[in-house]
């Protein structure tokens, strides 16, 4: 099951780009695996590690301030390209529960959703905000991320609230499997592929 | 009744229930697995307890990890062969039909998807992988899901979707000499930027659009995804019917004159309206080369490599230096003339039969430049064998191309074929991104006739005007 999220507060680490493609969070050599876990160490691999495998210490998530950081602030699109789920178990495994940006890509926000990774989307102005408040402090910045109440708070008066799809907020907020949640609709499912069968026009081929 | 788009008329007919949050349960006609994508999904339902529930409309096959050198020789890689095995047992557990490596069938889900007549007007299709959307070409409602979202498919046989908006792409005019269906979605890309349709799913209308062939039409919608939409639509026409008749998986006799007049009414109905419009004349478009890490980052071949300073925002700025940085380009470098250590003929966007022909008419009777390494990857086995029956692999061979099997090879390279850093490739895939040919590798996306121009110069040429030279020496 899921792990339920209704808030939390943690460190903010921040990675200042646009386009965050899945292509870097989880580079495709690490696709291999079977299993649902063992993403974590992979995470943001040709950015985080150089060739010879030390950690690049160019690299936002390597900062001394990005240690323990459980959520991420970046630039719009963050997720596009490829489809790969091992994106969000690599940045849940790595510790991250919520990731806040102007944009998301629209795969990588559902599979998000799938995996109590919260994808919080803020206006341009408040997330570079984001960066300017982290960057103040010296990259030792807190946030709390609301679920419940759908709100984003730093403590020291930065304070916004964001929107998401009641479905969605409710698989989050209770850590749902959304297979049993379609499985009460089973019956319906039936019933249409038997209105398919006979041909009563919804449903029918197209 | 109201006018509705070609998108409304699919979702309807597929929506088993609207939910009252917001999403609908939607059932899927056609579900595709590869082998990244599936395992974990497969192993869910172990858990739980569950089975697939409808095998009947769900087809497996492996693309993305396998090698495409010799297929009698061991797979070399332990973790994919354990990854390829695991589909296997996947497929016979749950009872799916595989395509499997030593199937004649073989190839990339959204190649065989249509060779095979899997894939049809009005179905609602979807596959873990993000080109999915390929399958719209044919005026199917065809997405990329998630892992967790291909176990819900198996079990459930229906997707949980909030309705998306809608984009027209309004595609005027005609392609010129050597401009492809390629050059147009890249133009269209560099246009409305990689997060353009982002919430949307896009139908392409237009002249140009109805000009195209189907596996033009599967080029175009394929890098949707590119643009930010999950879905990319082309309504059925009679290009549509003739490339599916007598496909093995199409309906025929009876069947098939049903399928064809609910197929006649796939079209958006006069004054449907759409949520945006984005208008393109295809005979403005010269054949594209990418210079960044990212689709959108793109430029007609006469251009040049811009400068950030070009660019307005901070954020734009940095990207766009990170990727000169990234790609080892000056600003104002001319894109004609970049010289290139590697070419890649392959991938779901451009490895279809039309495309090997338009890419073997390019390098017939010349030689790929000394110190260039090209490699040919079909799209699907049965593409390379229409190819060999063509001759098409002799006209490769003999231009010093390597003629492999199918597979998604040096797209993403998952498999052995990958570029070593530093290496600079002229690629008919879809993603520039950084790495993703292999780490440090510099991709630039154009299309097939570019790329095997470019193979032979040895740098990147203008396959109009290079063209006309050969012709003339």
């Amino acid at each position: 099951m899921m792990e339920p999220f209704v808030r939390h507060t943690g460190r903010l680490a921040a990675l200042a780009r646009a386009n965050v493609d899945t292509d870097q969070i989880i580079p495709k050599q690490f696709l291999k695996r079977v299993e649902r876990t063992g993403f974590g160490p992979a995470l943001f691999h040709d950015w985080r590690l150089r060739p010879d495998g030390s950690p690049n210490p160019d690299f936002e998530l390597n900062h001394p301030s990005a240690r323990e950081a459980t959520l991420l602030v970046a630039g719009e699109n963050f997720g596009c390209g490829s489809s790969r789920e091992h994106a969000v178990w690599a940045l849940r495994e790595y510790g991250f529960r919520a990731i806040l940006a102007p944009s998301f890509a629209d795969i990588f926000y559902a599979n998000c959703c799938q995996n109590g990774l919260v994808p919080v989307r803020l206006l341009p102005q408040e997330i570079a905000e984001l960066f300017r408040r982290r960057q103040a402090a010296g990259g030792e910045y807190q946030l709390t991320v609301d679920l419940e109440e759908q709100r984003v708070h730093d403590g020291l008066g930065f304070r916004t609230t964001f929107s998401m799809e009641p479905y969605r907020r409710e698989m989050l907020l209770h850590g749902l499997d959304e297979i049993g949640r379609t499985l009460r609709f089973e019956d319906r499912i039936g019933a249409y592929e038997k209105g398919r069968e006979a041909g009563n026009g919804k449903g029918e081929t197209w | 009744m109201t006018a509705r788009t070609l998108f409304a008329k699919v979702w309807d007919a597929h929506v088993v229930q609207q939910l009252p949050e917001g999403p609908a349960l939607l059932y899927v006609d056609l579900h595709l697995v590869h082998e990244v994508t599936s395992p974990q999904a497969f192993e869910g339902l172990r858990q739980a307890g569950r089975r697939v529930r409808r095998p009947a409309l769900t087809v497996a096959t492996v693309d993305h990890n396998v090698p495409t050198g010799d297929r009698a020789a061991p797979i070399a890689d332990p973790i994919a062969a354990r990854q390829l095995a695991a589909l296997a047992t996947n497929a016979r557990d749950f009872g799916l039909e595989l395509f499997d490596l030593r199937s004649p069938q073989q190839g990339i889900v959204h190649v065989i998807g249509p060779e095979l007549g899997l894939t049809q007007p009005g179905m609602v299709i979807v596959c873990g992988d993000s080109h999915t959307a390929t399958h719209g070409a044919f005026g199917a409602l065809a997405l990329g899901i998630g892992t967790s979202e291909v176990e819900h498919v198996l079990a459930t046989q229906c997707l949980v979707w909030s309705k998306p908006g809608t984009m027209e792409a309004r595609v005027t005019g005609a392609l010129a000499p050597g401009v492809t269906a390629k050059d147009l979605i890249l133009a269209l890309i560099g246009r409305i930027g990689t997060a353009g349709a982002t919430g949307h799913v896009i139908e392409y209308t237009g002249a140009a659009i109805r000009a195209l062939s189907m596996e033009e039409r599967m080029t175009v919608c394929n890098m949707s995804i590119e643009a930010g939409a999950r879905a990319g639509m082309i309504a059925p026409d009679e290009t549509t019917l003739a490339y599916l008749a007598g496909r093995p998986r199409a309906p025929s006799g009876a069947a098939w004159n049903r399928a064809v007049a609910k197929w006649r009414e796939l079209r958006s109905d006069p004054g449907a309206t759409y949520d945006r419009l984005v208008e393109l004349d295809a005979s403005e478009v010269a054949p594209q080369v990418t210079w960044g890490t990212s689709p959108g980052m793109v430029t007609p071949v006469t251009g040049r490599v811009p400068s950030p300073a070009d660019f307005t925002s901070d954020a734009e700025q940095r990207a766009v230096a990170r990727a000169l940085e990234y790609m080892g380009l000056a600003p104002g470098t001319p894109l004609e003339g970049l010289p290139i250590d590697r070419v890649f003929l392959g991938s779901c966007t451009n490895a279809r039969i039309e495309d090997l022909r338009a890419a073997a008419r390019t390098v017939r009777g010349r030689h790929v430049a000394t110190g260039v390494r090209a490699m040919v990857v079909p799209g699907s086995q049965q593409v390379k064998a229409q190819a060999e029956r063509e001759g098409l692999d002799r006209v490769f061979s003999e231009a010093g191309f390597e003629w492999r099997n199918a597979g998604c090879s040096m797209c993403l390279g998952m498999n052995p074929d990958v570029l070593q850093s530093g290496e600079r490739c002229a690629s008919t895939s879809n993603r520039n991104f950084e790495g993703r040919q292999g780490r440090g590798g510099r991709t630039h996306l154009m299309s097939p006739p570019m790329a095997a121009a470019a193979a032979v110069a040895g740098h990147i040429v203008d396959i109009r005007r290079w063209g006309r030279e050969s012709a003339a020496r």
